[in-house]
């Protein structure tokens, strides 16, 4: 091993010595017992403040791999001032042991990430605050992302199924008892015996008090809002701590809606994901899609770029993606005020024409499953382009203008939301927020600026931010997004070319060659991003989704400390989180 | 002013409310324009410059479906022979994310396979509408139906679509799909036109060959 390091020029092996053990053009392999010293050089002295994603791989049964690296946790960093690709950081360990430090101190936007790699990989994270588990329930048995973990009515590790075709006499999945050879019980388990684990209480953190106030003593009050309450858009819990009307301390609750999309993803090939992908924020699956084609094509290298008119219909339906979502997250945030259904519906309208678009190009209207690797499926024809055309340049900039001039002066609005649910430009950083989250709280940063992807360093448009750091700046960084957006598909429907749509013919199944990918989008909730894992064969070995929505929620409870309990609605629904996406 | 919020926002609906109705009173409200009367209701083209009341009275009115919606896989048969299109090659079955597709090709006594579906069963209530069958069929047999109103009773069987249920005649899929329907009879001609061009070639170069074989027999008696 010490040969090999005085052989090779390791990267920072001057500034932290013998933090770094290997490194190449894929990440920079770190040494688990200096990973804090290193990760506070990296985050203090090269600037690296923002932990984009983190995820762990399971190397069970891969080339080249034994059981002392089985599992590795891959940090994916970024510089939010200078932009730039960032830096991966990689730490590999033991089957036996697999326990790291946590970075929750240094970035804590790893709190739910870290959780979530405890949940489905079972890595321990020395010195994480709570770690238990976050989208499986508490008396779940094993880590299902791991690699010798199988879930019930297994059939194969990989699909196609050999049982469909030539023989493929239907059999109803539910015929076969899902406790047959699938489901085994925990060694000397007796379900008699078994006591469900106690739910989670908040920690009470004590709200500041204003100056002259006086603490009023008031009985302390847990209060679940959800699974099924109506503001808290989808199935997701929050166990708020009261004292009077005010939150003292909150704990997000996720995963009614689990359905392990990864470990589906890895059972997949590389195309059956794509309209997976759709089903994570059922929202803005263009985005979605446009996200995983770009990593798989990282992937294949040069043999898939896609040919100019791609690019641009990618990006046209990715604006339009945003525009929608940003229409549908105003009018909900106006339902969560109290505003019911009105105004929501009327922003809707908007969003109904720009899904006929959708359903014109892909064939539906909310699964779109439109893009492949190297292109896109379907071209779209002059009569669409008239029509986008019309929305885009004559109807969506007047509508928007109407949302500005009802909402943004409406004093009720303003009473509502500003001042409220506030989170610092630091904080917002340091908790891995993305999107209009952290630009509402003055951060220009954005993955189409920082690392611009696709065609996007072809148009002429500006990052809108806002430094109220509140809803209500979420809430104008929003509708300042839907004009950049429109700005953006004006320059595109003008400039887009004739051309093939595939830069070859598609094919249903393929190889990729070994090695990983991280492609992000700056989706309309935030950086999306994709990291793919491939041994070279037809399926992904490991498939992890940058799920925005979910580590968005980092925040939440340092949003509504301190905050009246009806505001914790609000604060929720500035986030714009979609269950799919959060609970995957 | 205080209160000035609520007034305002009562003055939108009721905006709205008024434009609704000037908008029924016009001899065609204009979210009727270009819609189609048919027997079962009418059929809506939802255009953009719609005003007031943007909702459609299902099921009395539906959207008018655009060429490329997809909803359930059918299987596409010869009007003219009854015959299936599909050579149960089993490139959907592999190609399908949810894995629903489940096909039993048929085969001979000797057990030699033979390009026909025996069974075929799509099951519709795992199926993800998302198309790829239909992408990558190489016979334009399988494509996607746009009959969405699907509910039944029971999900097993009553969801579990076999040959019978999926199967529709060339004419059904040429008035769903009829620009795609145009240019696949296009290339299909053009295939054939082709193969009928390499046939009569190769006829035509037999003969020559035949006659030239014919006087190389016939020219020694000839001398």
């Amino acid at each position: 091993m010490t040969d090999i390091v005085a052989e090779k020029q390791l990267p920072y092996a001057d500034a932290v010595p013998g933090a770094v053990l290997d490194a190449d053009e894929s990440g920079i392999v770190v040494d688990r017992n200096r990973l804090v010293d290193f990760a506070l050089y990296l985050r203090n002295q090269e600037g690296f403040d923002y932990l984009s994603s983190l995820q762990a791989v399971d190397y069970l049964g891969y080339k080249g791999r034994t059981v002392d690296d089985r599992f590795e946790i891959v940090y994916h960093l970024f510089n939010t001032k200078k932009g730039g690709d960032g830096i991966v950081m990689k730490v590999r360990l033991p089957e036996n042991d697999p326990e790291l430090p946590s970075m929750v101190l240094v970035w804590p936007g790893a709190d739910l990430q870290e959780r979530e790699a405890y949940d489905l990989f079972g890595i321990k994270f020395k010195g994480h605050p709570r770690l238990r588990r976050i989208l499986l329930w508490e008396g779940f048995h094993g880590h299902p992302m791991r690699k010798d973990w199988k879930e019930a009515y297994f059939e194969a590790d990989h699909k196609p199924f050999k049982s469909r075709w030539p023989e493929g006499h239907y059999r109803w999945s539910e015929d076969r008892a899902p406790w047959g050879d699938n489901v085994a019980y925990p060694q000397g388990w007796d379900p008699n015996a078994f006591v469900a684990p106690a739910p989670p209480t908040p920690k009470i953190h004590e709200p500041p008090l204003a100056p002259g106030q006086e603490h009023v003593a008031s009985d302390r009050i847990v209060v679940n809002m959800g699974p099924q309450h109506p503001s808290t858009h989808g199935v997701f819990r929050m166990i708020v701590a009261l004292d009077g009307e005010t939150v003292v301390g909150l704990e997000p609750e996720v995963g009614y809606l689990h359905r392990n999309h990864e470990k589906i993803g890895e059972r997949n090939t590389w195309l059956m994901n794509i309209p997976f992908t759709d089903r994570l924020d059922y929202l803005s699956s263009m985005s979605n899609n446009f996200g995983y084609v770009l990593a798989v094509e990282k992937l294949l290298g040069a043999k898939a770029v896609p040919p100019e008119r791609a690019e641009y219909l990618r990006v046209i339906m990715a604006e339009l993606t945003r525009i929608q979502n940003h229409v549908w997250a105003i009018g909900f945030f106006l339902n969560d005020m109290g505003a019911f259904y009105t105004p929501a519906l009327y922003t809707i309208e908007e969003r109904e024409l720009i899904l006929d678009l959708f359903e014109a190009a892909s064939g539906s209207r909310m699964m779109c499953n439109y893009m492949r690797f190297g292109g896109v499926r379907r071209d779209v024809d002059d009569d669409w382009l008239k029509k986008a055309r019309d929305i885009v340049f004559n109807r969506l900039p007047r509508k928007i203008d109407e949302f500005d001039r009802y909402l943004t002066e409406s004093e009720i609005l303003k009473e509502r939301t500003i001042g409220v649910g506030h989170l610092s430009s630091e904080d917002a950083i340091a908790t891995s927020m993305a999107g209009p989250m952290l630009r509402g709280s003055g951060v220009p940063y954005d993955v189409r600026k920082a690392r611009p992807y696709s065609i996007y360093d072809r148009f002429d448009w500006d990052i809108v931010t806002d430094d109220g750091c509140d809803v209500y700046a979420r809430y104008l960084v929003r509708l300042g997004e839907i004009r950049q957006s429109i700005r953006i598909l004006k320059q595109a429907l003008d400039q887009i070319p004739e051309g093939p749509i595939m830069n070859k013919k598609p094919a249903y199944a393929f190889k990729t060659p070994a090695g990983d990918a991280y492609a992000a989008v700056e989706g309309p909730k935030g950086e999306l991003g994709y990291y793919i894992v491939s041994d070279g064969s037809d399926n992904p070995w490991r498939y992890h989704v940058r799920a925005t929505s979910f580590i968005n929620l980092n925040a939440l409870e340092h949003m509504s400390i301190g905050y009246k309990v009806a505001d914790v609605i609000l604060i929720l629904g500035a986030i714009d989180i979609i269950l799919g996406e959060v609970d995957r | 002013m205080f209160g000035s919020g609520i007034i305002r926002g009562l003055g939108i609906t009721l905006k709205r409310t008024i434009t609704t109705f000037t908008d029924d009173m016009a001899r065609v409200p204009t979210r009727y324009i270009n819609s189609v009367d048919t027997p079962a209701g009418k059929i809506l083209q939802q255009p953009p410059e719609t005003k007031g009341l943007f909702t459609i009275q299902y099921p009395e009115e539906k959207r008018q479906l655009p060429e490329a919606f997809r909803f359930i896989p059918m299987l596409v048969y010869e009007e003219d022979t009854g015959k299936q299109r599909c050579t149960a090659c089993g490139i959907c079955s592999k190609v399908c994310p949810s894995q629903c597709i489940w096909i039993v090709r048929d085969q001979t006594k000797a057990g030699k396979p033979i390009p026909h579906p025996k069974e075929f069963f799509v099951d519709a209530s795992t199926c993800m509408s998302c198309g790829l069958c239909a992408e990558f069929c190489p016979f334009d047999s399988i494509k996607m139906n746009h009959d969405y109103e699907l509910a039944v009773y029971d999900r097993f069987p009553g969801l579990i679509l076999d040959i019978e249920e999926l199967s529709v005649p060339t004419s059904y899929y040429a008035a769903l799909y009829p620009q795609a329907w145009k240019e696949e009879e296009e290339a299909r001609r053009k295939k054939e036109e082709a193969k009928r061009a390499r046939a009569q070639r190769a006829a035509e170069a037999r003969a020559r060959k035949a006659a030239a074989a014919k006087k190389s027999d016939a020219a020694p008696s000839q001398e």
